[in-house]
């Protein structure tokens, strides 16, 4: 790091120097010369390496999470009746009377992710496409905002909603096989919430795509929609793709709505209907009643916080990658 | 004419119709997350207000000889020693300070919560209590006439300035935000003096002194991950460093204050800090980039050095757009639920927080708390919190925009 520094100021450093020399040359004292050399700054390098370790302090939250997530999973590893195998094929969880299969808990997930994927992914794209391809400039400045509004909403608000009204309307449409918690109310309301960020994504994916693109497809007769689902979206699909991905990854990490709208209990089961508890609502209904140290309990919450750390992090890399490989096409 | 678009000329009519209805399609689908957002706010004000019938538990105008507000306050006191069991005087008193010592007000106060005991035993939403006025009043007069003879019926607004001023109780009429807010402040507060100047300083060190060394790019690459982490995850930090390993610390122990665990306002504190550093980062990192680089070349040509520059030409002009970042994200703190449950955010807190070594409650736990119970009233006043939350919220976006607004104004 010191050295692209010192780098940049000798260059500049270089160029003053040979000004100054040429009129030196013609001057008479040497002094000038001295005074342009590199000097030591040790109040400009103390300030660095504070500006440093602020930078470290991100590397140090990395290294907490994994260290503390690590030692605690193992701990609940090392715990007797768990197995790794054990705990990714059975299909019980009871921590507390010595049933450690998480798959029910990931089951749940999948099914809140999948349902909230379900809505956000086409209305997203919809009206990610809607406003890149169609909106007037005035409509855009006016439905922009205002799908922000919903994306700087409190997820426990979002969570209040899944209860209060889309539960009891569920019921109202589909009669009593709906349960009082259900992973559909929760899946729906998740799907809106993460509406606006695959909206937002997608857009600038789809604004980045090059006016050129647009225009010859115009040019060969093909109409705004064609141009649109044609052109526009395959050349901005590894960008749309990775709008998808991190709305996945929000999905899976998304709490508030899944405990309070999902249920709280394990339940290994696809039907849409029933409640079931999710890794996230797991954690947040163990700590939430005051869990004591180094029980089953406390430990199996590290176990399911490391999956969900991975899950979330391999998604979030492959859309990083994604889209980095998108701008390298387009910028 | 390879064209994908050539299709025969009798087609062309069902192309239009095909773009016809995908328009509308995308436009539909802009306009679902409109209507979720109306719905959204719909469902929270229909509970913040509207008719509400209320019952005695126990016949006020049975109680005493005289009616209620015409009693002395020996009287009153003697009332509550007639009517209450030993404990529970013992635990008024342990709150309250001794009740001989208390004003009327007080007493009366707590003559009606602990012996009369008004509670609400139906709620109707408010916009039912507007627009279906006659049905609703029907409903209420045959709902009286059956099951509560001595009910009264008024139009509630539950967010009302005693709901901002009550602390937490377990009766949802009686029940306030006081605590709550005042423990989301002082979590913001942390927040804010740990994360603000951590995380424009690393702005400033990836922005401006870093280069592609694989360090730097170790960081940033970092920064970028840790932005997506879910915030449960966070908590999961916050409780083992935090709350556990740091205890001693966070509990307050360390400076002779007898806390008991570190599930205090420093720990919740300390855990949003660094949930919302990344974004700050972020945020500041991009007002830093906007500044144009002839502004450092002129101060580097007039012989200032690196810090120099950064101080006296960089942040001055970044500094709006580096604090409408901080507000964006730290309004994420505020409405941040899952990593205070966690920390350990107790619902059950009715004393305010008097320091960064108290045990806490915040805006958001309590909205999850009363949300997650099946009465009622507990969804009514949920709602009025959600609607206080709001309005914080969006006061502070406001701030951002204004600010973001001013910004664009001086540097065009």
């Amino acid at each position: 790091m010191e050295k692209g520094l010192s780098h940049r100021k000798d260059h500049c450093m270089e160029t003053n120097l040979t000004h100054s020399e040429t009129s030196i040359k013609q001057g008479t004292g040497a002094s000038p010369l001295a005074r342009l050399k590199k000097r030591p700054r040790p109040g400009e390098m103390l300030i660095q390496a504070l500006l440093f370790i602020c930078g470290g302090v991100s590397i140090l939250t990395t290294l907490g999470i994994l260290y503390e997530l690590g030692k605690e999973s193992l701990l609940f590893f090392q715990m007797p009746g768990v197995t790794l195998a054990g705990f990714f094929t059975q299909t019980e969880w009871q921590p507390t009377i010595g049933k450690f299969g998480v798959l029910p808990l990931v089951s749940a997930t999948l099914m809140t992710t999948s349902i909230a994927m379900l809505v956000s992914l086409p209305a997203g794209l919809g009206a990610a496409i809607y406003l890149s391809e169609y909106a007037s400039t005035k409509a855009r400045s006016i439905l922009k905002p205002l799908l922000e509004v919903l994306a700087g909403i409190p997820t426990v608000v979002y969570g209040y909603f899944a209860l209060t009204t889309m539960t009891p309307l569920l019921r109202a449409i589909f009669g009593d096989q709906v349960q009082v918690y259900n992973t559909l109310s929760a899946g729906l309301v998740m799907g809106i919430m993460i509406l606006p960020l695959v909206c937002s994504m997608s857009e600038d994916a789809l604004n980045a795509v090059p006016r050129s693109l647009r225009e010859a497809a115009f040019g060969l007769g093909a109409t705004r929609f064609e141009t649109a689902l044609k052109v526009v979206v395959p050349a901005a699909l590894s960008g749309i793709i990775a709008a998808f991905i991190i709305g996945i990854s929000r999905a899976v990490g998304e709490t508030m709505i899944v405990a309070l709208a999902a249920g709280s209990g394990p339940n290994f089961t696809l039907n849409p209907f029933e409640a079931a508890e999710t890794m996230t609502g797991y954690i947040a209904r163990i700590s939430g009643g005051d869990v004591s140290y180094d029980t089953p309990d406390y430990n199996s919450i590290f176990a399911i916080g490391l999956l969900l750390f991975s899950a979330t992090l391999l998604l979030n890399i492959i859309s990083r990658r994604l889209v980095a490989r998108f701008r390298e096409v387009y910028e | 004419m390879n064209s994908p678009f050539s299709t025969p000329r009798g087609l062309l009519a069902q192309r239009h119709r095909a773009g016809a209805v995908w328009h509308t399609i995308f436009l539909s689908s802009t306009a679902l997350g409109l209507i979720a957002l109306a719905a959204l706010l719909f469902s929270i004000l229909d509970k913040t207000a509207g008719l509400v019938i209320i019952a005695d538990d126990v016949d006020r105008n049975t109680l005493a000889a005289r009616p209620l507000d015409q009693l002395t306050q020996p009287e009153l006191v003697a009332l509550l020693q007639e009517k209450l069991t030993k404990t529970r005087i013992r635990t008024l008193e342990r709150s309250n300070g001794p009740l001989a010592d208390l004003p009327l007000e007080r007493l009366n106060e707590l003559v009606l919560e602990q012996i009369v005991k008004p509670s609400i035993v139906e709620t109707y939403p408010f916009f039912d209590s507007l627009f279906r006025r006659q049905a609703v009043q029907a409903e209420i007069q045959q709902k009286i006439a059956g099951q509560y003879p001595d009910a009264t019926v008024e139009f509630r607004f539950w967010l009302n300035p005693r709901f901002l001023a009550n602390t937490m109780s377990a009766v949802p009429e009686m029940a306030g935000i006081r605590t709550a807010i005042a423990g989301s402040l002082w979590i913001i507060a942390i927040t804010i003096l740990v994360a603000f100047p951590i995380g424009v300083g690393a702005a400033i060190y990836l922005q401006e002194y870093a280069n592609k060394s694989l360090i730097s790019r170790l960081i940033q690459t970092n920064i970028d991950n840790l932005a997506g982490v879910p915030s449960i995850v966070y908590g999961i930090l916050g409780l083992a460093i935090f709350v556990r390993a740091l205890g001693f610390l966070t509990s307050g122990a360390v400076f002779g204050l007898d806390g008991s665990n570190g599930r205090t306002i420093l720990s919740a504190g300390l855990t949003m800090a660094l949930l919302v550093l990344p974004i700050l980062i972020i945020n500041a990192q991009e007002a830093l980039r906007a500044v144009p680089n002839s502004l450092r070349m002129a101060s580097y040509g007039l012989g200032a050095t690196q810090w120099q520059t950064i101080w006296h030409h960089v942040l001055p002009h970044a500094f709006p757009g580096i604090l409408t970042g901080t507000i964006l994200a730290v309004s994420r703190a505020l409405g941040e639920t899952a990593p205070l449950i966690l920390v350990g955010a107790s619902s059950l807190i009715n004393k305010d927080p008097s320091g960064v070594f108290s045990f806490f409650t915040a805006l958001p736990i309590q909205i999850y708390n009363w949300t997650a119970r099946p009465q009622d009233e507990f969804r009514n006043i949920a709602a009025a919190a959600i609607l206080v939350l709001l309005v914080l919220l969006l006061t502070l976006n406001s701030i951002a925009i204004l600010l973001r607004n001013r910004l664009s104004r001086r540097s065009s």
